[in-house]
């Protein structure tokens, strides 16, 4: 039975270099993968020659399935991109609507979206070094990390209600303002992120075990990221300080004081460096945005997105048929074309909208960064281990959900 | 809202060089072009204005126009900071344009992004195996004639079995 089942690839290579080389197939289904994705390998004992990367497992139509929906409705959708950091996805998403529509977002929406793209960086960081140590065998380390980030995970869900795919962007605002304690708690977790990021510390920067299988491996110069279009923490790692927050300030990323951390070699132990780095100045930032939080709405006063109050929808009429409107038509997008991009944990997230005035898109394509990681990361594997292709693998940060979208 | 390197790329590029027309939408640098002016605009926007970053690129879909596609390429530069987008008219006989794999690399695994979902072809890209899609899928998704709900299983469904399953 299964032998009629064609095979969904082709391998863009079948014959050997040499005669005494072997292929093999990693994946799709593999532990180390972190989702779906398949890597034909040629070896040379256990040394890699040459790989040729495959995704698509996860593809289940999302830019299709975007053009039937009203605008409001995309937001569970674009959440499921990058699962580890939902609300970025999130607040992109808007952010490009609100920028085609001509809608400046309140102060205390502005100042709370950056201090939740922050926590997101956080989770997401924690999530892929704790993957990542892990796979060398820390399991310390990674109940370490996990602790902390089922911290956020809990905290994130009194605000929002979910654990890991949010739904809290809102076209012209957000879902809800915090409710009481939450910055109290907050202080808390961050106070809690740093005990246990500094046994990580004490753990693994200087382990030798660590230091033997990460520097050195999976080594990419900047002119190479930039050729094969690395951003984000491996464009990072290289040596260059380019970061969107920095170069393009959105939200309210020009009024902080932030450092941009960068490696020196571009290799696995760099990028894991990086992302710490990253963590701390993510905790700073949040601090200084805690102080920074003014008092006041949350959602624009703009029929055209923002849904009325529940009780105007029962006692008004008005109120009503504008409900009706924004649920059956969608918010009222002006024609146009916009591409919106900001800096998510794993690089630049670029949403690409085309509107033709209605209420439902008439495309919607994302620049996901894992995808394109995907294309180059073989010149991070190729001429290294067999072993150093699942730390490779796991440095590089690969989600399935936004890669095959 | 303009800044100098995009008003030095527009004068500069425009007019006779293949580009159309030229506009800034929301700080974005938007260049119409000749399908056969793409290679040649693309190499002075990365040697002559450092565009070294090859974002993205995919297609729209007109269905009633008479060039039905349209096939967007977006750049970005980290010297200037900002980012510029292509935009090149072709038609559903012919949907071909030139291959920007020479210049950037990140431009194969785009390009077989974009020939899936559009059947836009790439002149010169000798790789457009399927990407997201799998060997043997027929159509182009993101085409508007598609319908959402086609389905083509690779594996046959089975009829339910057992007596739980009805």
């Amino acid at each position: 039975m299964s032998a009629s089942i064609p095979n969904p690839v082709r391998s863009a290579f079948t014959t050997h270099e040499r005669d005494d080389t072997v292929i093999v197939n990693i994946g799709p289904s593999h532990p180390a993968t972190h989702g779906t994705v398949q890597i034909i390998a040629e070896l040379d004992g256990e040394k890699v020659l040459r790989t040729d990367v495959h995704c698509g497992y996860l593809h289940r139509g999302f830019e299709k399935e975007c053009e039937d929906h009203t605008w409001h409705n995309l937001i569970p959708y674009v959440d499921r991109l990058n699962y580890c950091s939902a609300l970025i996805n999130d607040f992109a998403y808007c952010d490009a609507v609100e920028q085609m529509m001509g809608i400046e977002i309140t102060p205390r929406t502005k100042y709370l979206r950056t201090l939740l793209s922050e926590y997101m960086r956080i989770t997401d960081h924690l999530t892929c070094i704790a993957a990542s140590l892990m796979e060398l065998g820390a399991m310390t380390a990674f109940l370490y990390l996990v602790t902390v980030r089922d911290f956020m995970y809990e905290h994130l869900a009194a605000l929002t209600g979910a654990r890991v795919t949010y739904s809290y962007g809102r076209i012209g605002g957000l879902a809800n303002d915090v409710p009481d304690g939450w910055f109290t708690r907050l202080h808390e977790i961050l106070a809690e992120y740093e005990t246990y990021i500094a046994r990580v510390h004490g753990l693994v920067d200087r382990n030798r075990i660590f230091i033997d299988r990460l520097r050195n491996v999976g080594t990419i110069s900047t002119a190479d990221a930039l050729h094969w279009g690395f951003t984000g923490v491996i464009l990072r790692s290289t040596g260059v300080p380019r970061d969107l927050r920095k170069d393009t300030p959105y939200l309210a990323y020009a009024e902080l004081d932030f450092d941009v951390p960068v490696g020196i070699n571009g290799d696995n132990y760099d990028r894991y460096f990086v992302r710490m780095r990253e963590m701390d100045e993510s905790v700073y930032m949040m601090r200084q945005l805690m102080d920074m939080m003014p008092e006041g709405p949350i959602n624009v006063d703009d029929r055209r997105c923002v849904f009325p109050e529940k009780t105007l929808v029962y006692n008004e009429i008005e109120s009503l048929i504008n409900h009706f409107k924004l649920v059956m038509e969608g918010p009222s997008v002006p024609a146009g074309e916009i591409y919106v991009a900001h800096e998510a944990p794993n690089g630049e997230l670029g949403f690409f909208l085309v509107s033709t005035g209605g209420g439902t898109p008439h495309k919607v394509h994302v620049r996901s960064p894992s995808f394109v990681h995907m294309g180059g990361v073989h010149r991070m594997l190729n001429g290294y281990q067999l072993a150093d292709v699942v730390t490779t693998f796991g440095s590089v940060n690969m989600i399935g959900g936004e890669c095959d979208r | 809202m303009t800044t100098p390197i995009l008003d030095l790329v527009a004068t500069q590029l425009a007019p006779g060089t293949g580009v159309e027309s030229h506009g800034v939408q929301h700080g974005v640098l938007v260049l119409q072009l000749e399908p056969a002016a793409l290679l040649a605009v693309v190499t002075r926007l990365e040697s002559e204005f450092a565009f070294d970053l090859f974002l993205d690129v995919t297609a729209i879909d007109w269905p009633d126009a008479p060039l039905r596609f349209e096939v967007v390429h977006h750049f970005y530069s980290t010297t200037h900071k900002v980012r510029v987008r292509l935009k090149t008219r072709v038609s559903a006989s012919d949907p071909t344009v030139d291959t920007l794999k020479p210049l950037y690399g990140s431009a194969g695994y785009m390009e077989r992004e974009c020939h899936d979902m559009y059947g836009i072809v790439f002149r010169g890209n000798d790789d457009l195996r399927p990407i997201l899609l799998y060997e043997g899928f027929s159509g182009h998704p993101l085409r508007k004639d598609y319908p959402k709900q086609l389905e083509q299983p690779l594996v046959p469904y089975r009829p339910p079995q057992g007596t739980l399953v009805r």
